[in-house]
């Protein structure tokens, strides 16, 4: 018998790198010889764009609209695959200021689920838009949907807001659906004390940071030719780090944890612990010094 | 009504403390508000109202929607309405209530039909504006002798955001006729109440002042606010105001059309018959035209007379002079009338449950009989509706706010009045009760009851009603008597 089914998901700031990371994870998790399926859960249905090296333009619900609702598509109208036979599934939505992009991720979710996407795959892996801004974008942590969620930050002060927001919709889904933070993923922005400051929100959130993915050049250069490191420089060393998370991922099957997240004022107070904010003495300090320098200069 | 008669008072207290009982703590004393006893000389009835009705408790109220697209706007009859949403509200509001109305039903008239968006799954997700788009130019090649379309909004379009006010102001340049976009979410507010306002709203910006209207005034135009002509009340009422020498221009919204609606602002006076659910535009065409707005009751000779009397004294000498004219004219009437029922009738008790003005306003009609009022209260009414009902009430009297399924049957039980006057959902379990019981929202089916022909119609009904031979066989014959 082969293992359960995981569904894991991936959360955090916009613009952070979710899709770039969860891509190239799965594309290592995919050599390791796991069965894989993408659902796109953003309404731009970029998610699965290096997996197909190219934007899918075929999402559930814009078909959906094309045939008159859900319940005229076929699973293979929306199912296409990609880089070593990952599944990828966009959900799609509405342009932006219309509608509800909420409620088309719980159609397609549905849709999928009873159509049959997620029998034969061993992963089912959800990409969801920055900032869960309604029940809508919290389906994937909701209803035993994904067992571990996987928050991309980095030391930037409003990504680790997100994490700790996030880490709050996790906590209100873990008693009645089961869902746990399965840990945080740094992406490197070089910013002061990063690697320590992503290890302390980690730990204060109750879990762990599960990797530190280094900046390195070669992600940039994979994406303009529509394609995860993995398959456009398999033997980089950045390659090697997404293939060290994908490991870890691998072995962290129900070694999530329910996050502790905290206040405002704690995330404030460690990021002065941090030197990344000024205490209020510290800001007046420092304006007090520029405003007697060419006071003496006068002299 | 002596106004001292404090015979039933203590009792309904009493019957009140009761009642509650069966309450939680919490419930209890929220609900403890909404129900008391009337006493003389108070500013008001002695209950709070307008509030959240409780969570678990059989309400009788309705929505904002309803308050929109069933009360005010529905029976404006050669506009389209449009039950903009999923298809539940739309479907369950098919028909309207009996507002009458001339005309030819899809052809110039549409009241009775019903036309929704339908809304499905991609509509909430892509949003549903350029489906309304599409909707409103088929109404335009389907029905193209429609005078202006309304949308009346459902829970979801104000979800989602969709902008049809955006969509109103394009097609109404497309088509040159009024496009009304009536923000009536069902969530928003605590009862139908709301969605009269925001329907009074829509008038005010969406339909006035928009064009040049052709009219020639008198001295003597009036408007009929508030009559949703249920049953014809509007036309019985009409008789009478236009017999005095005064001419109607506009009645809203019963029998109405869109320019009756337009043209309202160039009046003389409003008339509210519907205080609680057209106040509001009354209140504006008074600030923005200066137009008076005065309130009447057209139900029971006494009243009647009272009501003609005080509109004649808006008007010249002439105007008073008919108004004496016609209430002698119909006093043959109305005494036979009297004659005939009040025998019949008298010293009968009525406990009242209903909406915007009736739980005061029959009261009267009630009382010309000979019947006494017991027991009164409203769905969604306003502290200033409870002010307007010490007017009518006597002391003692039973008065319920919100009142729930479980409250209005234990009162019923304790009371075991003569007759019932509410709705259809609170018909069956009453009569099962072995209480008659008459629709007062409906008229069950009959009317009308405005006016003096009116007048005739609802005392032959509550007789009907009350002195049914049935209610003689309701004991079981096995049983001792």
């Amino acid at each position: 018998m082969s293992a359960p089914l995981r569904q894991i998901a991936f959360y955090g700031k916009g613009g952070i790198g979710k899709s770039t990371t969860s891509q190239n994870t799965l594309a290592a998790l995919v050599e390791m010889g796991q069965k894989i399926l993408i659902v796109g859960c953003d309404p731009k249905a970029d998610s699965t764009r290096l997996i197909l090296h190219a934007k899918a333009q075929d999402t559930v619900l814009s078909l959906a609209a094309a045939a008159g609702s859900v319940e005229d598509l076929e699973l293979e109208d929306v199912l296409k695959v990609g880089f070593k036979g990952i599944k990828c599934v966009e959900s799609g939505g509405p342009e932006p200021g219309v509608g509800c992009a909420g409620r088309g991720v719980i159609t397609s979710i549905n849709f999928l689920e009873e159509n049959g996407a997620y029998e034969d795959v061993d992963y089912v892996s959800y990409d969801v838009l920055g900032d869960v801004v309604c029940g809508g974008f919290a389906m994937p942590i909701r209803e035993n949907k994904a067992q571990e969620i996987y928050i991309v930050m980095s030391g930037e002060m409003m990504a680790l807001y997100a994490a700790n927001n996030i880490a709050k919709g996790i906590l209100k889904y873990a008693h009645s659906g089961g869902v746990r933070l399965g840990g945080l993923i740094c992406n490197e922005r070089q910013t002061d004390k990063e690697l320590e400051l992503s290890e302390a929100l980690a730990a204060r959130l109750g879990s762990k940071l599960i990797h530190f993915v280094p900046r390195d050049n070669v992600v940039q250069h994979a994406e303009l030719r529509r394609m995860t490191v993995i398959e456009y420089a398999p033997d980089s060393k950045q390659a090697g780090e997404y293939r060290a998370l994908a490991t870890k991922i691998h072995g962290n099957s129900g070694k999530g944890t329910i996050p502790t997240p905290i206040t405002m004022e704690e995330l404030e107070d460690m990021l002065m612990e941090f030197g990344i904010m000024k205490t209020e003495e510290q800001q007046l300090a420092e304006l007090a010094a520029k405003e007697t320098k060419p006071m003496v200069a006068l002299h | 009504m002596p106004l001292d008669d404090n015979s039933n008072g203590d009792f309904h207290r009493k019957l009140i403390e009761e009642v509650l009982e069966a309450y939680p703590d919490k419930t209890k004393k929220r609900r403890q508000k909404h129900l008391n006893v009337a006493e003389a000389g108070k500013p008001d009835c002695g209950v709070k109202s307008n509030i959240k009705s409780i969570p678990g408790v059989m309400t009788i109220r309705g929505c904002a929607y309803a308050g929109s697209k069933g009360v005010v706007w529905g029976p404006v009859k050669d506009m389209v309405h449009i039950s903009h949403g999923p298809v539940g509200c739309g479907q369950y509001s098919w028909s309207q209530r009996r507002n009458y109305y001339v005309g030819t039903t899809g052809v110039d008239s549409f009241v009775t039909m019903q036309f929704t968006s339908d809304f499905q799954e991609r509509d909430i997700v892509f949003g549903g504006d350029k489906k309304l788009a599409k909707i409103i130019d088929e109404i335009e090649t389907l029905f193209p002798l429609n005078k202006g379309i309304s949308i009346q909004s459902e829970c979801p379009i104000g979800l989602i955001g969709d902008d049809i006010e955006a969509v109103s102001r394009a097609k109404h340049k497309d088509i040159g006729k009024p496009i009304v976009p009536v923000r009536c979410e069902g969530f928003r507010g605590v009862s139908q109440s709301l969605g009269h306002h925001i329907a009074n709203d829509a008038i005010r910006d969406w339909v006035f002042d928009k064009k040049a209207i052709d009219f020639t005034p008198t001295d003597y135009d009036i408007n009929i606010i508030g009559d949703y002509n249920i049953g014809g009340d509007a036309w019985a009422s009409r008789i009478l105001l236009e017999e005095m020498g005064l001419r109607v221009v506009a009645s809203w919204s019963g029998d109405a059309s869109i320019s009756e609606l337009e043209r309202a602002p160039k009046a003389k006076l409003n008339l509210i018959h519907c205080y609680r659910s057209m106040n509001y535009i009354c209140r504006h065409m008074e600030e923005k035209y200066g137009i008076p707005w005065i309130e009447y009751n057209f139900f029971g000779p006494s009243q009647i007379a009272q009501s003609l009397r005080a509109i004649a004294e808006q008007f010249d000498d002439k105007i008073k002079e008919n108004a004496e004219k016609v209430i002698e004219k119909y006093k043959a009437l109305t005494d036979a009338v009297i004659a005939k029922y009040r025998p019949r009738l008298e010293g009968k008790t009525v406990m009242l449950y209903v909406g915007g003005l009736r739980p005061r306003h029959v009261m009267t009609a009630f009382d010309d009989l000979g019947m006494e009022i017991v027991g009164t209260g409203y769905e969604f009414a306003h502290n200033d509706d409870y002010q307007r009902t010490t007017h009518y009430v006597k002391d003692g009297t039973l008065i319920y706010d919100d009142v729930t399924g479980y409250e209005l049957e234990k009162f019923i039980e304790g009371v075991r009045p003569d007759l019932v006057g509410s709705g259809i959902k609170e018909k069956y379990p009453t009569q099962k009760l072995g209480v008659p019981f008459r629709q007062m929202h409906s008229w069950d089916y009959s009317g009308p009851y405005h006016g003096y022909d009116g007048f005739a119609i609802f005392a032959r009904d509550m007789d009907l009603a009350i002195n049914n031979p049935v209610w003689s066989k309701f004991k079981a014959p096995w049983k001792a008597a």
